[in-house]
């Protein structure tokens, strides 16, 4: 079960805790993220990481971060979930790898790094994913064009002759 | 059966150059769809697999940016091409707990029964072509001639066969009739014999239990750290079910099994899928007798559902109705806020990640994808097993591609 007292008393009191429809969620700083999330999953149950994305706040209207990376947890024996968020900024996008603590963040990671350039070290294999190894841009970042930098229309094209 | 490791082979094998790499997709026929594994071989056995995926990476979480909540649904059908209405239920169903919108009794139901139709139709594919993968050819032709009856009825309330793009915010695009209602009772009706001959054919037969038993094993601890959803985490043993443990539409309604297994190998995944065939059609059986009367959307009053397509062609006000919700500069207020909401799909968990930022749009809208995460596992599943076993542990675990790579 989850408990917000302990974390606060061992963590500090950064951490904030909000309820929206039957999502429950806390708000973590992203330094204590790893013992938290360690403390989660050792101490009060939650067995499965779900899911792990980030979104970009860049254009959202009164953030002040500019990324957030979300953070899934459930309990597989009494089904309670939990969604922990962390806040991080440039230039330091870094993030400890929860890859220790449940595999399914294997893949989950590396495509947050590959959309967003978020890196977490730790991680055993941070490559891209989706997008060509050679591809320079992160593409789920708000800055990027929805029609993309050029990647389409510069692409080489190789001729019969040249292959 | 009890779990047992896999024999994997010793790590230094790595270093020896007896081993062999072969490329197995992306293109070959029993990938499916478009994906790629870079297996190590030792003789016939294999020692590693690297699969590269991102080859249908299509930017569907962009476009999700970029379209409204009724506009991204004709994406979201195109992820697992299989059960494309079980898709946009479960994308609706977010973003109707973004909007705090509880559907009416009639849609409740009309959606349980189609996303059951959408599990039949998924199981039906992937218990069919398991058999075509391993040489059995004939439960292949029972399996899609049933499915054939659920795209007519799909067809029949929805217009199309196929990516019917049918769920719309707060109801569905068209009502269905009594004749509807008919056709699921006949489909109904025809299934179990149908079924009985696919178990027949499959079951307890020698050279598909052979194929399959002992083949990809994934132990039920595994199974939780890896994220393991569905059908294929119930064969490791996980009791769970998004339908009973947080029941959603009508579910709660309904008498039905949650089917497990403790095999965790390929086999233990062909009966938990066999199964949930039977308890799909109970839930249909049950859901079918008693479609609610009255109306399918929520209110026309509220401003965010569309009117019916006869009022917008011959009223004014329908009209005024429609530009209201579709025009960008109108529109409905969506709260500044973020939801995760899940379904259980045919695959597993399909959860949609919302950031809505007061517009129409989504300002994020990820998706998590069950195959995704289960293809992550195929390494550790294969691991020690005969090249000829790949497909039997691929077409276990349903990779869609479209799906995958979004």
């Amino acid at each position: 079960m989850f408990d917000l007292a302990i974390l606060q008393s061992r963590f500090g009191d950064q951490i904030t805790e909000s309820t929206f429809r039957d999502n429950h969620r806390i708000v973590v700083p992203a330094h204590s993220l790893y013992p938290i999330l360690e403390c989660l999953k050792t101490e009060q149950g939650f067995d499965a990481l779900m899911e792990l994305t980030a979104v970009d706040y860049l254009e959202y209207e009164g953030a002040t971060d500019r990324y957030g990376v979300v953070y899934v947890l459930l309990n597989t024996v009494n089904s309670e979930r939990l969604i922990v968020k962390t806040m991080i900024n440039p230039p330091q996008l870094e993030l400890p790898s929860v890859y220790p603590l449940w595999k399914s963040a294997d893949w989950l990671e590396r495509e947050v790094y590959d959309m967003f350039g978020i890196v977490f070290p730790g991680h055993p294999d941070l490559r891209r994913i989706l997008m060509p190894e050679e591809f320079t841009a992160f593409p789920l970042r708000k800055d990027y064009p929805l029609k993309g930098i050029g990647e389409r229309h510069n692409f080489p094209v190789i001729t019969r002759a040249e292959s | 059966m009890p779990l047992t490791q896999l024999d994997t082979a010793p790590p230094e094998a790595a270093d020896q150059e007896f081993l062999w790499t072969l490329n197995f997709g992306p293109q070959h026929p029993a990938t499916h769809t478009t994906l790629r594994l870079v297996l190590t071989l030792d003789g016939e056995r294999v020692v590693n697999a690297v699969p590269d995926i991102g080859y249908l990476h299509s930017g569907f979480e962009k476009l999700g940016e970029h379209l409204d909540f009724n506009q991204y649904v004709t994406i979201v059908d195109r992820m697992n091409y299989l059960s494309p209405l079980a898709n946009e239920i479960a994308w609706h169903n977010a973003v109707e707990k973004l909007l705090d919108i509880e559907l009416t009794p009639r849609c409740k139901v009309l959606r349980t029964i189609l996303a059951e139709l959408m599990r039949m139709h998924d199981h039906l594919l992937n218990v069919g072509t398991t058999g075509l993968d391993l040489g059995a050819f004939t439960a292949f032709l029972y399996a899609f001639q049933q499915r054939e009856l659920i795209y007519d009825i799909v067809e029949y309330a929805s217009g199309q066969r196929f990516h019917t793009s049918y769920t719309r915010v707060g109801g569905v695009l068209f009502d269905v009739n009594l004749d509807w209602a008919d056709k699921v009772r006949s489909f109904v009706k025809g299934f179990r014999p149908v079924y009985h001959e696919i178990d027949k054919l499959l079951t307890r037969n020698r050279i598909f239990i052979e194929r399959t038993k002992g083949i990809g094993v994934l132990s039920q601890a595994d199974a939780i750290n890896m994220g393991a959803t569905g059908p294929i985490a119930r064969a490791s043993g996980v009791v769970r079910d998004l339908r009973k443990d947080e029941p959603y539409l009508a579910y709660a309604d309904y008498d039905f099994n949650v089917i497990c297994s403790q095999g965790g190998d390929c086999y233990a995944r062909y009966l938990v899928r066999m199964r949930e065939l039977l308890e799909s059609i109970k839930i249909i059986e049950q859901a079918v007798e008693n479609i609610p009367a009255g109306p399918v959307n929520i209110e026309a009053a509220s401003d965010v559902v569309l009117p019916a397509k006869p009022a917008v062609y011959r009223s004014i006000e329908g009209l005024i109705q429609h530009f209201e919700v579709l025009m960008p500069n109108r529109g409905y207020t969506v709260p500044h806020e973020e939801i995760y909401a899940a379904t259980e799909s045919p695959n597993g968990e399909l959860g949609f990640y919302i950031v809505g930022d007061g517009t129409t749009r989504a300002y994020r809208a990820r998706t998590r994808p069950p195959s995704y995460v289960h293809f992550a596992m195929f390494p550790q599943m294969i691991r020690g097993h005969l090249l000829s076993d790949v497909v039997a542990v691929l077409g276990s675990i349903n990779i869609i591609a479209a799906e995958l790579d979004r």
